[in-house]
């Protein structure tokens, strides 16, 4: 491991270069601190799936194309393809594990389920990580669910049967 | 007595499904697991000259670089046959890295094996590859000239050329002819997950964890590949992130993870990059048909001749098969179809959703329309003029059929009969409005073996159904206990369907919407064979009620075997013999080809559309679809599939294109930013009609299929309607914007 120590900036000490060896890296995940040992240039998505063990985020294209991936980083939803894990530390991620507590299902989750959203269910975790925000974000008139749920593809098409979904939790049915 | 079978039950795989629980091939863990990487090649034509692999090395973690210089040889090069016929089915008869010959860009002509995904990948950019390259034949105008027919298609089952009757004198008869060349772009299947496969070597068995519609035609293929026994070879996926047909065949990454694998002595999972995706597994190839009707003063059809020019691979004489389903559509006398292929540098095309109807149901659909406005019939009517009571190709009768009350039914729920048929008359603001429909018809296809299955029932009257077929979408998990608690006369709540490992009973790959029926026919038979095993030793049980009774009238229901005023649960029998369980195994032959019916499914699409022709904006308001696919086993996950596939109607309608770089022979649109597919806010709201019809021929159970009937028809609906709102007839696919949009007047 390398490791260099801050120097000083005009702007106050600079960030401590790391790497490109492999660096211990601390998450949060889902409430839980991680420890890994990996290389910086490993994004979120590959230390959830090839490092954790969580491999619920799903990759579909690694260039932040598809939103299969999407999970929450302090909240808000973000494409874990396109983000770096180093750069979470400090920071709480959410992944669809994440998501419901001991074994009782999200709302979203039962919703998804009630309405046949899904088919493969591959781009199902992004799906509803990003229908969960969706709501939270207060896009959740008609005619925005569906602009609003573009970001996340399916390619088995249940598109109209997600804005049921994300309508049904809206309306608490 | 109500029955399990087509309740609209909810997916039982949901909840692994919505937690992020289900494992997909290349999330499974093993202990040293490697990174295996992919390297296409960068020219489309010519022979690799050399490869430099120093830079690559130097990359911490690399465990092998493999090229057509170390790479081992393959056992044998299995022929092209499609999975549905169940035995070994690699997607091209060609293998990479076997010699220097690249025969198109993307080819794998390198592997790199390191620690980590990110060292693989990167040392995979490091190797520095020479070429020699030669001009790429690519599209069809640089190949319409080499044009030839080859002796068949699709493996070598269908001829390349069909004809009935006398297609010129039809059409020199006929008071009415339309004619028009319809273009249709190649399209890339681009399921969420990638294709991959993880492979475990323990000894000389090899476990493989691979994204695929058949895990039996993944090891019939592999193990034909490397030269191993098939007894060594296992592979187990319960769940595939989707398909649409690019996991239908068997592609060259199984065999080659598998080699990576033995190569570094480790576990290797191999997962495709969504680049690769459009250069590893095959294509619907672009395409070019000609169609001409002919037709009387009063809509009946006296000619129909249908053609086709599409590029194939170097390697095999393949087309999808677009003119089967339009040749045996409409009553038509005089009839003739051929295929014209030529040779580019490119993969062989394969399979992909609606496989040949969705291209050439487009054409004859639209040349229908056109048809129906040159005579001022309605477009339902005219079909319905010429509607085939047997179908016209072969002369057998439909085993069942239901296109006319697909007509009916589509129309009453889509509101149909409101429209002014004269082109371009209504508006709303900006926006042209405008109605279509089309009809859809898709084989019901019988899969070449037998297909197999296992059902056991435990003494607490729990039940577990086993077949070796994988869950890429279609809800097989939550349809296959349904048909085993009717079979077996138990609450569906008390079956386990166990499903994707080549341990359980065979099953070939689920194919061509032959999936819920080759398999429901597997587990009904299982099912009824435990049935009428356990409902035998019932009555030859003295302890037992039923003693002495006829089996033939024993009735089974919620468990219980009652025959008159005797009833026995399954669970009494098999306690009081000391039985932890029961089990059989249940084996459906398919009928042969030549079995004396004609097997199609039918459908009727509606769509709405609004043109703004300022900007050539298409946007599809409603769809509705009526089909009659034979018995429904679930009526929630049938209407998804219907619904998904008439979505992608739409996708290929107005978005799905891609186009090969003439000089490169490269994809130009490679990624999911640039390989437009529907987006949740491209599709509209969506209407299914289930119409059932009854068929006793086709399996046991008279399940015909949902996979891609929803598809057929669904562009030419949508580019019907596009000529209703705007006058305008776009004969290809997609319709894009530069088709429609209308300079203002100088």
């Amino acid at each position: 491991m390398s490791v260099r120590g801050p120097e000083l900036t005009e702007h106050g000490p600079g960030l401590e270069e790391r790497g490109p060896g492999p660096v211990n890296v601390t998450l949060s995940v889902n409430g839980t601190e991680r420890h890994l040992h990996i290389e910086p240039r490993v994004s979120l998505l590959d230390a959830l799936r090839e490092h954790l063990e969580l491999t619920g985020s799903k990759k579909g294209c690694d260039q932040g194309a598809c939103g299969a991936c999407t999970v929450w980083i302090d909240g808000r939803r973000v494409l874990a393809c396109l983000t770096l894990a180093m750069a979470c530390e400090g920071h709480e991620v959410t992944t669809v594990e994440g998501l419901s507590a001991d074994g009782e299902l999200h709302a979203m989750q039962k919703a998804f389920i009630a309405e046949d959203a899904l088919q493969c269910g591959y781009c199902t975790p992004g799906q509803i990580m990003a229908a969960v925000a969706l709501l939270a974000e207060g896009h959740t008139a008609d005619g925005e669910i569906g602009e609003w749920m573009s970001g996340n593809l399916c390619r088995c098409a249940a598109y109209p049967n997600i804005r049921a979904a994300v309508r049904a939790v809206r309306d608490g049915s | 007595m109500t029955t399990a079978i087509g309740q609209p039950l909810t997916r039982v795989d949901g909840r692994p499904k919505v937690t992020g629980a289900a494992r997909y091939p290349t999330e499974f863990p093993a202990p040293g697991m490697a990174h295996a990487c992919l390297v296409g090649a960068r020219v489309a034509g010519g022979r690799v000259l050399s490869v430099d692999a120093s830079a690559a090395w130097e990359e911490p973690g690399v465990l092998a670089v493999l090229t057509h210089e170390n790479l081992p040889r393959i056992a044998g090069q299995p022929p092209l046959v499609p999975s549905l016929f169940g035995g070994p089915a690699p997607g091209e008869t060609f293998f990479p890295m076997q010699d220097d010959a690249v025969h198109y860009a993307g080819q794998h002509v390198a592997l790199v094996v390191a620690d980590t995904h990110e060292r693989a990948q990167h040392a995979a950019s490091l190797l520095r590859i020479e070429y020699e390259e030669s001009e790429p034949l690519t599209g069809i105008e640089q190949g319409r000239d080499q044009a030839y027919e080859p002796e068949a298609i699709f493996g070598g089952f269908l001829p390349a050329r069909n004809s009935r009757g006398d297609v010129a004198a039809g059409l020199a008869q006929a008071s009415v002819r339309v004619e028009g060349t319809y273009r249709f772009a190649a399209n890339h299947h681009n399921p969420l997950e990638t294709s991959g496969t993880t492979a475990v070597w323990d000894g000389d068995e090899l476990l493989l964890h691979d994204g695929t519609q058949g895990v039996t035609a993944t090891q019939l293929t592999v193990a034909a590949l490397l030269g191993v026994p098939l007894s060594k070879v296992r592979v187990v996926s319960p769940y595939v992130g989707g398909s649409f047909g690019c996991k239908a065949m068997v592609w060259h990454h199984p065999a080659l993870a598998a080699m990576a694998a033995r190569a570094v002595g480790r576990p290797v999972k191999l997962a495709l990059t969504r680049e690769q995706m459009f250069t590893s597994c095959g294509h619907r190839e672009e395409q070019e048909q000609h169609i001409a009707l002919g037709a009387t003063h009063d809509g009946k059809l006296t000619a129909l001749s249908h053609h086709k020019l599409s590029p194939t691979s170097p390697f095999d004489d393949w087309a999808e098969p677009s003119l089967q389903t339009a040749a045996q559509m409409y009553a038509c006398p005089n009839y003739e179809g051929s295929y014209r292929l030529f040779r580019a540098n490119t993969m062989t095309p394969t399979f992909m959703r609606g496989p040949g109807d969705s291209s050439g149901m487009f054409a004859l659909e639209c040349a229908m329309d056109e048809l129906a406005c040159r005579l001022g019939i309605d477009p339902v009517e005219l079909r319905l003029r010429n509607l085939a009571s047997a179908d016209p190709a072969s002369g057998r009768p439909w085993s069942s059929n239901g296109l006319e009350e697909c007509f009916e039914r589509g129309a009453a729920r889509f509101g149909w009969y409101d429209r002014d048929p004269e082109p371009r008359v209504r508006r709303e603001g900006a926006w042209l409005i405008g109605t279509g429909m089309a009809a859809a018809g898709y084989p019901a296809p019988a899969p070449g073996t037998p297909q197999r299955a296992r059902a056991r029932i435990y003494a607490d009257g729990s039940v577990v159904v086993q077949a070796a077929t994988p869950e890429f979408g279609t809800g097989v998990a939550t349809a296959m206990a349904q048909v085993a608690a009717d079979a077996l006369g138990v609450p569906v709540s008390r079956c386990r369907f166990e499903k994707g490992d080549t341990d359980f009973p065979g099953i070939a790959a689920a194919v061509g919407s032959a999936g819920a029926g080759m398999i429901s026919a597997a587990v009904h038979t299982a099912a009824t064979a435990l049935r009428e095993q356990l409902v035998g030793e019932a009555v030859a049980d003295p302890g037992s009620p039923l003693h002495g009774a006829d089996p033939s009238q024993v009735a089974v229901h919620d468990g219980r075997m009652t025959a008159g005023p005797a009833t026995e649960p399954y669970t009494d029998l098999l306690r009081r013999n000391h039985r932890p369980d029961a089990e059989a195994s249940g084996t459906w032959h398919p009928p042969g080809m030549d079995a004396p019916y004609a097997t199609t499914t039918f459908g009727a699409q509606f769509a709405e559309v609004a043109v703004d022709p300022e900007l050539g904006l298409v946007r599809v308001r409603r769809m509705t679809g009526a089909f009659a696919p034979g018995r429904v086993l679930n009526a929630r996950t049938a209407r998804s599939q219907l619904m998904g596939g008439m979505l992608w109607g739409l996708g290929q309608a107005l978005l799905e294109a891609n186009h090969m770089e003439h000089g490169t022979g490269r994809w130009v649109n490679a990624s999911l930013a640039d390989y437009l597919v529907a987006v949740n806010a491209d599709a509209p709201d969506v209407a299914v009609e289930l119409v059932e019809v009854e068929d006793r021929e086709v399996n046991p159970l008279g399940v015909k299929g949902v996979g891609e009937i929803g598809q057929v028809g669904a562009n030419a609906a949508i580019a019907n309607a596009v000529h209703h709102a705007t006058g305008r007839r776009v004969r290809k696919m997609p319709v894009t914007v530069e088709d429609l949009m209308e300079l203002p007047l100088a």
